[in-house]
């Protein structure tokens, strides 16, 4: 009996084995050019979010390099900032968001990146460079790896109308089927959009606007999420709510009747890039896993595995026009003209943290 | 033979786990950038938003601790009333889900209340995200601390005592309030106390089912320390961590006040 329940169970284990390597097939010849990646060695620490990275991707390279790779997740930019912050930071490569990166180069936390070690970084697309330009300018310190838009997940079985306005999240008609997306810039940012202020505004009286615009919200909106507002509106739990466009675009695929829009007042454009530490120890490999990471036919299987939008031109052309002609995944240039970039507020934060405080406890 | 050795493992074990992490707090909530200062503790002690939110969790900790006596005591009652055998099998029922742990007992209750009851009732919005589906989550997961102080205590009755009320003329209703709910007191505080503590300090399931809609004080200190991280400023999550201490500290102070036999589990 146990033997036959044993031969069941890795049976089960084979078929799941099995249909997780059903994605993209690499193309060897592409990254295992002789010259690209030679043998480096070592260790490589990385520090980056979770499921933010095909796993598989990570063993191809160490096999290429000869890298053992430590792949270690995180939840939030600042606890990644308090990992770094130590002074026996082991990490020599990292993800953090765009204004988080301001702040770093405002510190003087990372290291110049070497382009020369980086060939692959032609791949990227020149717009999207010339947008992380605006916090990092000329890129000096870092690269592309992720981005998207802040937007609204709606189920189109529930709300019949179009959604143009954040004013949608304030109508009294979906009492209760409102998720809001629970993280502070992203919040008080598109209320901010809405009352028709900027996200990086430094006026208090805007500030106190926003908080009072969410606080009044309260009585119609269910609650606050991250990751589980996913599955929340693919079992069509809830009317709509506020999320990152990489996290609709997975969820839109299979569900018809799940919907993306980036409001007509604008919404926040967002970069999630690489960076290299300054107390980075392996920099060779470092560069070598940045120009990896880049190579088209890499990023474009990475991007399929994560779902968010790559900004390597090279890979969507691989992709093709299921990716590009995609308005969420690649949303086209009159949404971008209408998206801001979060910049560091330095010591302004304390403001939108105390109005976060009071919106956060306002039920 | 010198007995007291064998309290050094413990003796170290209390001051890495118990007496540092205290100093840690005290050093974070008065030290900012290297000089010692009030200034930053008092701008979050005269935070009002601040003390709403700990008037919330007294409040939601209140309501659970006494929705739990008042289901956890004929609960005891009747269990330390039945066969010591069925008794001990039942009782052992009510426990095994303790066995399991707690953030996920939590999610189960997510699962439910977010998909199987809406199903269930054909209900379109899911029932998390609402103040009694907290204390609901809260008083199933405390439960057990209620009912097992008052049954070790309610079963350790003399059933003499209830023979010679009854011998002296007071029916069933009069010996229950005349001779067994004093006699259980110690049950009663150390449930009490074994509840209130916990709840109060609440962090999962306001964060699990409450949608983000009702910060408690723990997600609130959390919530300190995660915002403020980024710039290396643990002043306000420290200050808040004090003032929970000090309300944990004089609950039990009041609890142990009225526990005079010292009996039951008391936390002090």
């Amino acid at each position: 009996m146990k033997k036959i329940l044993s031969l069941v169970l890795a049976m089960l284990l084979l078929t799941a084995f099995a249909a997780c390597n059903t994605t993209v097939e690499v193309d060897e010849d592409t990254y295992a050019d002789g010259d690209q990646y030679s043998y480096i060695g070592g260790e490589l620490n990385v520090l980056n979010w979770g499921e933010y990275i095909d796993e598989e991707l990570i063993a191809l390279f160490e096999q290429e390099t000869g890298v053992k790779v430590n792949y270690i997740e995180m939840t939030s930019n600042e606890e990644m900032l308090i990992k770094l912050r130590s002074s026996d930071s082991p990490y020599d490569l990292c993800f953090p968001s765009d204004y988080i990166i301001e702040q770093m180069i405002r510190e003087d936390m990372l290291q110049p990146l070497d382009y020369s070690k980086i060939p692959n970084a032609k791949n990227i697309d020149p717009k999207m460079i010339e947008i992380t330009n605006v916090f990092d300018p000329g890129n000096k310190y870092s690269l592309p790896y992720m981005w998207g838009t802040v937007g609204i997940l709606y189920n189109t079985d529930m709300v019949d109308e179009p959604v143009t306005s954040w004013g949608i999240l304030w109508d009294e008609k979906y009492a209760g089927q409102i998720y809001m997306y629970d993280s502070l810039r992203d919040s008080i940012g598109i209320t901010l959009k809405y009352l028709g202020y900027e996200m990086n505004t430094r006026s208090e009286e805007e500030v106190a606007a926003a908080r009072d615009k969410l606080i009044e919200q309260a009585p119609i909106r269910k609650g606050w999420g991250t990751d589980d507002l996913r599955s929340t509106m693919e079992n069509g739990k809830a009317a709509m709510c506020v999320i990152y466009s990489g996290d609709a675009f997975c969820s839109m695929d299979g569900h018809e009747n799940l919907a993306y829009a980036v409001p007509e007042e604008g919404s926040n454009v967002w970069f999630d890039n690489v960076i290299i530490p300054k107390t980075a120890k392996n920099i060779e490999a470092a560069h070598a896993f940045i120009n990896f990471l880049n190579d088209a036919n890499i990023a474009a299987r990475n991007t399929e595995y994560i779902g968010y939008t790559t900004p390597n031109k090279a890979a969507l052309d691989i992709l093709g026009s299921d990716y590009t002609e995609d308005e969420t995944y690649n949303p086209p240039q009159d949404i971008l003209d209408r998206c801001e970039v979060f910049h560091d507020l330095g010591d302004f934060t304390d403001v939108f943290t105390k109005a976060w405080s009071a919106i956060k406890s306002s039920n | 033979m010198k007995r007291k050795y064998f309290a050094y493992p413990y003796i170290v074990w209390m001051i890495l786990f118990i007496v540092v992490p205290m100093v840690f707090i005290f050093y974070y909530a008065f030290n900012v950038d290297g000089t010692w200062t009030f200034k930053k503790c008092w701008e979050t002690l005269s935070d009002g938003q601040k003390w709403r939110v700990l008037l919330l969790s007294v409040e939601i900790a209140f309501g659970t601790t006494a929705i739990c006596l008042l289901l956890g005591y004929p609960i005891a009652y009747i269990l330390s009333n039945m066969k010591k055998s069925v008794a001990g099998f039942i009782s052992v029922l009510f426990f095994v889900p303790m066995w399991m742990n707690f953030v996920l007992r939590t999610y189960a209750w997510r699962a439910i209340l977010e998909y199987a009851l809406p199903n269930i009732l054909g209900s379109k919005t899911t029932l998390t995200g609402t103040a009694g589906a907290v204390l609901m989550v809260l008083v199933y997961d405390f439960l057990p601390f209620m009912v097992m102080p008052l049954y070790n205590t309610l079963s350790k009755l003399d059933k003499s005592l209830l023979e010679a009320s009854r011998d002296l003329g007071a029916d069933g209703r009069k010996t229950f309030f005349r001779v067994v709910l004093p006699l259980s007191v110690p049950g009663i505080v150390s449930g009490i106390t074994m509840v209130f503590v916990p709840a109060i300090t609440a962090f999962t399931v306001p964060a699990l089912i409450g949608n983000g809609n009702y910060n408690l004080y723990g997600n609130e200190i959390e919530q300190a320390f995660k915002v403020l991280a980024g710039k290396g400023d643990y002043s306000i999550g420290s200050t808040l961590s004090i003032i929970l201490l000090i309300c944990v500290l004089i609950s039990t102070a009041i609890m142990n006040h009225f526990d005079n036999d010292k009996e039951g589990g008391s936390l002090l």
